[in-house]
């Protein structure tokens, strides 16, 4: 049984925008998995479907086994929702937001106390819990959405853009707690800009742009279809004249700052191996960009092409 | 699932968002009740003697407390629930397994809730100026009970299908006061011309009003049963509309 099934999800927005074109996607119990488009490709419709904040035109849902529309209780039972955009009381106190969400669904409020300590503690917000929320810092905001999402102890967990504004220390420390609910069992779904959080957590992704699923694999299958990979090469001396080197492309960014596309198939080696020989020395080397991105801006920009000729008279 | 929980929590919360800001919420009906009864009662219903047969002060209570309970009502589920909406906490509750039926029982009993509170400390100033006498404390109750529902419901209509702050002020301040003070608050139907006692006979808070002062006084320019009914209509067919809403997702989903 999958956590979730997407069959054939259409929405048409009541101005006529086609925001899903009849997706199907499947995600399985216990996996950390990545859902990334571009801005305004569907990602956020798709999870508002899911977690019944949008109305779908047509398609299924189904949540670990249950059909969002005829089995509504028991499929929303199963889902936890963290949104891209603060939605709790702004004043009410940290505590009674999540008791009060484990109320919604059914949770007696002494049990719901103490799920709400549990969760609130596991995120750091337990000292913090008799405070009004408006007074939180923007990532405890996002942690109290976290352990909001976490109380009734829900089977998928959705995220939208959990770590947007966020500094590098808490988005390294919210990794390291989405790992840790991961391994106990809770199926995650992640949506991010942030390409290199998808490929450090996730194992499955899927990427979608104008409504299309154009991407739905594993994350080494899909890195394996990276080609060519872009280096910064930081170099010890300026360089004179820019060389050929076989199979490379090269590029000069300033006078100490080459970049250089690498071939899978020829290996950084090769390159290393030529630039001595021409006599430049390289101090320094680095991705030119995460290789997800990459591979995410190749995949999104094939497909542009083939969507202006359908649209062309 | 234990939807009982779910309907506590949502009126837990709205208990506690209006006791919370009782000054806003408990205090202004004390002070303009207040001084409904020292000007009205006091000062000029003296020199007005009685209505109904009863003074003037007698007379005015009940209506002066069910417009309490009326404008307390409706305030605390339109402003509440328009809130919810306007912060997005309700999605809150459109993700959990709370049904629509519960959502709006959860967002009227605080509309009641308030009402009866409001309506109870209104009540005890009256008792500051004149003493309160209930012939029929059953038709009190239950008159009480009904209109809060009304009010309650209309205020979560009013909310499910606002924009603004103005959208949620516009039909207290345009609709629903010039009802109530025409509603027979501070007089009886029968002083007015007839076309205008027709025309008076159209304002569903008349019949509120009227039976709330059966329940008082035991005099009622309407018929009980009728008001009853024409009260029980509207609600239900405002509980009906507000469900068939929430079930589209008007003002609520996209």
């Amino acid at each position: 049984m999958t956590a979730l099934s997407l069959r054939s999800l259409r929405k048409v927005y009541k101005n006529g925008f086609e925001a899903l074109k009849g997706i199907d996607l499947d995600v399985q119990p216990g996996d950390f998995f990545a859902l990334l488009g571009p801005n305004g490709a569907g990602k956020s419709t798709t999870i508002g479907i899911i977690s019944s904040l949008v109305n779908k035109t047509s398609g299924t849902v189904s949540v670990h086994g249950h059909d969002l529309e005829r089995q509504r209780e028991a499929a929303k039972r199963c889902i936890g929702l963290v949104p891209q955009e603060i939605n709790f009381n702004q004043f009410e106190t940290v505590e009674n937001i999540v008791v009060n969400q484990a109320g919604y669904y059914g949770i007696p409020r002494r049990e719901a106390k103490r799920n709400a300590a549990r969760c609130l503690e596991q995120l750091d917000l337990w000292e913090r819990r008799r405070d009004v929320s408006r007074t939180l810092s923007g990532g405890m905001k996002r942690r109290l959405m976290i352990a909001r999402a976490l109380v009734h102890s829900p089977r998928l967990l959705i995220l939208d853009e959990p770590t947007a504004g966020v500094d590098i220390e808490i988005r390294r420390s919210m990794w390291e707690f989405l790992r840790t609910i991961n391994r106990q069992g809770t199926t995650i779904i992640l949506t991010t800009h942030y390409l290199e959080e998808a490929e450090n957590l996730c194992r499955h992704i899927a990427i979608i742009d104008h409504g299309l699923i154009v991407e739905h694999s594993d994350m080494p299958t899909l890195l394996g279809k990276l080609t060519v990979t872009d280096f910064i090469l930081e170099l010890k001396n300026p360089l004179a004249a820019l060389p050929e080197l076989n199979g490379y492309r090269l590029e000069r960014l300033d006078d100490r700052t080459l970049k250089a596309s690498v071939p899978t198939a020829l290996g950084i080696n090769g390159l290393f191996a030529g630039l001595s020989a021409a006599g430049i020395e390289v101090s320094g080397l680095r991705n030119a960009s995460n290789r997800l991105e990459q591979l995410f801006m190749g995949l999104v920009a094939s497909h542009r092409p083939a969507r202006a000729e359908q649209f062309t008279p | 699932m234990s939807h009982s929980v779910a309907f506590r929590t949502i009126l837990y919360k709205e208990i506690h968002r209006f006791v919370r800001i009782w000054p806003q919420t408990l205090l202004p009906p004390v002070v303009t009740t207040s001084l409904y009864f020292l000007i009205f009662g006091t000062l000029i219903g003296g020199r007005i003697g009685t209505m109904g047969g009863f003074p003037y002060l007698a007379y005015i209570v009940p209506g002066v407390v069910l417009m309490a309970v009326i404008t307390n009502a409706y305030g605390n589920v339109v402003s509440s629930f328009y809130s919810t909406k306007f912060q997005r906490h309700i999605e809150e509750l459109l993700i959990a397994p709370v049904p629509n039926w519960v959502i709006l029982a959860g967002y009227v009993a605080g509309g009641i809730v308030r009402g009866l509170a409001v309506g109870a400390v209104v009540m005890g100033i009256s008792a500051l100026f004149s003493p309160i006498r209930m012939a029929h404390p059953e038709v009190v109750a239950g008159v009480f009970l009904l209109t809060a529902t009304l009010f309650s419901l209309a205020g979560f209509l009013n909310a499910l299908f606002a924009n603004s702050f103005d959208d949620i002020s516009i039909i207290p301040n345009f609709v629903l006061t010039p009802l109530v003070y025409l509603g027979g608050v501070f007089y009886s139907i029968d002083l007015l011309p007839d076309i205008w006692r027709g025309v008076s006979l159209g304002n569903p808070i008349l019949y509120m009003i009227n039976a709330f002062r059966y329940g008082f006084l035991g005099v009622s320019d309407v018929d009980l049963v009728q008001a009853v009914a024409v009260i029980s209509g509207f609600i239900v067919v405002l509980a009906a509309w507000a469900l068939y809403l929430l079930h589209r997702g008007t003002g609520l989903k996209t």
